[in-house]
């Protein structure tokens, strides 16, 4: 059997993280890390392994939110009750739907999930008796400090990463991945199709709303906007998925780390370096570029869709043969 | 009674429109196989077009149909060129990937837009925007009178393309049968390159006919491209004249929605028809009209 040390000591890493790195900006940082670690190892057990592509992971991340939101705002408990029955929820709405939708194959069911997400986007901004439409709910958090979110994030991050692994070892796994190759072949070979397809997605359900709850512990206030947001959460939730490695269990490790990554250093005109320039130089045109590229982040988002889809279809750790390659031969040429 | 047949009137008018953005998602759909994420930002780029035409020049928003269009088919022939061409031949463990490859242009296009013409909402007021005429009480909005007649005209010039000339033919034999095609000497990547071309083109025409009686801003695209693939799973994949079916019942599902039941329901009542079509329909009309 090999030996998880690798594994262990990236562990020990991020336990003794916190406690290293003190300024609540990077404890948000790798909190947003470990969030999106968990819901792109979702989106990877139902897309990456079992090939039925999810565009709607926002329907369940925030049906979640909104779970855990009106427990505290409606029943009056506490909100971090929503973290199971945010899970649990968010299955029982993917049972139906998977039900229902799993009769479409490829982009068809693709699309489907975009209009679950869509549905819901507009009842939660509708139905406003219950969600308080667009003006969102507000939950009191329950730490001013950031490092208990911290400890809870990592755990669902751990957590889902070590489901998807047994999953990904076990026969579970395996018609999975049959599933992905070849459908009709492996209906033929007796595997319940279905069964299987449901049984991935209801995983898949169950970490992105429990990722969801804790969205709504961890910043206090939700709308729909934001928690139902096509771009922010389902684009994001595939570009992890896809920018780490589809189909590995370590990917969305390092997808949410690139794209937390990317989005933070244009959202911040890379961490204020732009910023400093612009004071210390003082040229006046400076600003208009920190501006400009403060707008960019989602424009680098698409940009980066396509370079990634293009040049590197298997994502940084499905192809990583392929950069190793890339940088030991131009080492080589350079001697 | 009269409320009523205002609703029918005002949902075909609507309806005609809807077609041509659903003809060109419906064409794209056969050929390629792939579901177009970017169609509604297509469109919103014709708008902008027209717009600029409208605003700098002057032009009548109708007449920016001779300049849009081309635009728009030439965008179409790029992008599927030199951005989903390649990934045919791309090694990957998704089939999607074009379609994930639509979501990212459709992204750059919506924020290129915001980047030129800023997050505002834009209109083209020309001297006929809100004028109507009347037919036994009902009134009918001239603009959108002119577009569902341009509407017809295209839909029925893009029809007699299909049908008649030697490129329409070929068409249709990629979207029914690429590798039969290929064999019978059609250079399938090329007649690709050329649909998504005539498809962006025709939701180009959409996007300027809807602009004088619509709004305009960088993140209208997402909407309808919505619209566009809910037309496509009404009418059937790939059948065009599904297409034009399920353009009409989406307009009258719209405006009999936003009359009856409330006008924040507009939206929601095509999604749920989107799921009741996919429910006890999976075909699409195509299953009935077998066209």
């Amino acid at each position: 059997m090999k030996r998880p040390f690798g594994q262990l000591f990236l562990l020990f890493l991020l336990l003794i993280l916190p406690l290293v790195i003190r300024e609540a900006y990077y404890q948000h940082l790798m909190i947003l890390v470990l969030m999106w670690v968990a819901i792109g190892s979702g989106w990877n057990l139902i897309s990456g392994f079992t090939g039925q592509v999810l565009f709607g992971a926002a329907a369940f991340f925030g049906f979640g939110a909104y779970t855990a939101a009106l427990l505290s705002s409606k029943l009056g408990l506490s909100a971090w009750w929503g973290l199971p029955l945010g899970g649990i929820l968010s299955v029982a709405i993917a049972f139906p739907f998977g039900w229902i939708c799993f009769r479409l194959r490829g982009p068809y069911f693709a699309l489907a999930t975009l209009a679950l997400n869509e549905i819901f986007r507009h009842v939660a901004t509708i139905w406003e008796s219950l969600t308080d439409g667009m003006i969102g709910i507000l939950v009191m958090q329950t730490f001013v400090s950031k490092a208990p979110y911290y400890y809870v994030a990592l755990a669902i991050a751990v957590v889902s990463i070590v489901v998807i692994d047994r999953v990904m070892q076990s026969r579970w796994g395996y018609y999975f991945v049959s599933i992905r190759e070849d459908q009709d072949a492996a209906e033929s070979m007796g595997i319940n199709t279905l069964y299987y397809k449901m049984l991935s997605l209801c995983i898949s359900a169950f970490l992105i709303g429990i990722t969801g709850a804790l969205y709504t512990n961890y910043m206090g206030f939700i709308d729909p906007k934001v928690v139902f947001s096509l771009h922010d959460i389902s684009i994001m939730a595939i570009l992890v998925g896809i920018v780490g490695g589809v189909g590995t269990i370590y990917g969305p490790l390092v997808g949410a780390f690139i794209m937390v990554a990317v989005q933070e250093i244009f959202r911040s005109g890379g961490f204020g370096l732009l910023n400093f320039i612009g004071r210390s130089t003082g040229w006046p045109f400076m600003s208009s570029i920190t501006k400009f590229v403060g707008d960019a982040h989602v424009l680098s988002f698409g940009i980066l869709v396509i370079i990634v889809i293009l040049f590197l279809p298997n994502g940084v750790v499905g192809d990583w043969p392929v950069i190793r390659k890339m940088f030991v031969r131009s080492k080589d040429q350079a001697v | 009674m009269e409320v009523f047949f205002q609703t029918l009137v005002a949902g075909v008018l609507k309806g005609g429109l809807y077609a041509l953005i659903g003809l060109g998602m419906t064409l794209i759909m056969g050929v390629m196989g792939i579901i177009n994420l970017a169609h509604g930002q297509f469109m919103m780029v014709a708008m902008y077009i027209t717009y600029t035409l409208f605003h700098f020049f002057g032009l009548d928003p109708y007449t920016t149909l001779i300049i849009s269009m081309p635009s728009l088919f030439l965008l179409g022939l790029v992008i599927q060129k030199f951005l989903l061409n390649p990934l045919m031949k791309v090694e990957s463990i998704l089939p999607e990937n074009q379609v994930l490859m639509t979501v990212g242009i459709a992204m750059v296009l919506t924020e290129v837009a915001r980047f030129i013409f800023t997050s505002n909402y834009l209109s083209v007021r020309t001297s006929y925007s809100s004028s109507a005429f009347y037919v036994g009480g009902i009134s009918f909005s001239v603009p959108l009178s002119i577009a569902f007649i341009l509407a017809c005209l295209l839909t029925l010039g893009l029809f007699l393309f299909l049908i008649k000339t030697d490129l329409g033919r070929s068409i249709r034999a990629v979207s029914q049968d690429s590798g039969a095609a290929e064999l019978m000497g059609i250079d399938s990547a090329k007649i690709k390159v050329i649909t998504m071309g005539i498809g962006a083109g025709l939701v180009a025409s959409a996007g300027t006919l809807l602009l004088p009686i619509y709004y305009l801003f960088p993140d209208i695209g997402g909407p309808f491209t919505t619209k566009a693939f809910i037309i496509t799973i009404l009418g059937g994949l790939g059948s065009t004249v599904g297409a034009i079916f399920g353009g009409l019942i989406l307009g009258l599902a719209e405006s009999f929605g936003a009359t009856y039941i409330g006008m924040d329901f507009e939206d929601l009542v095509g999604l749920i028809i989107f799921l009741l079509v996919l429910l006890f329909l999976p075909g699409g009309i195509r299953r009935l009209t077998k066209v």
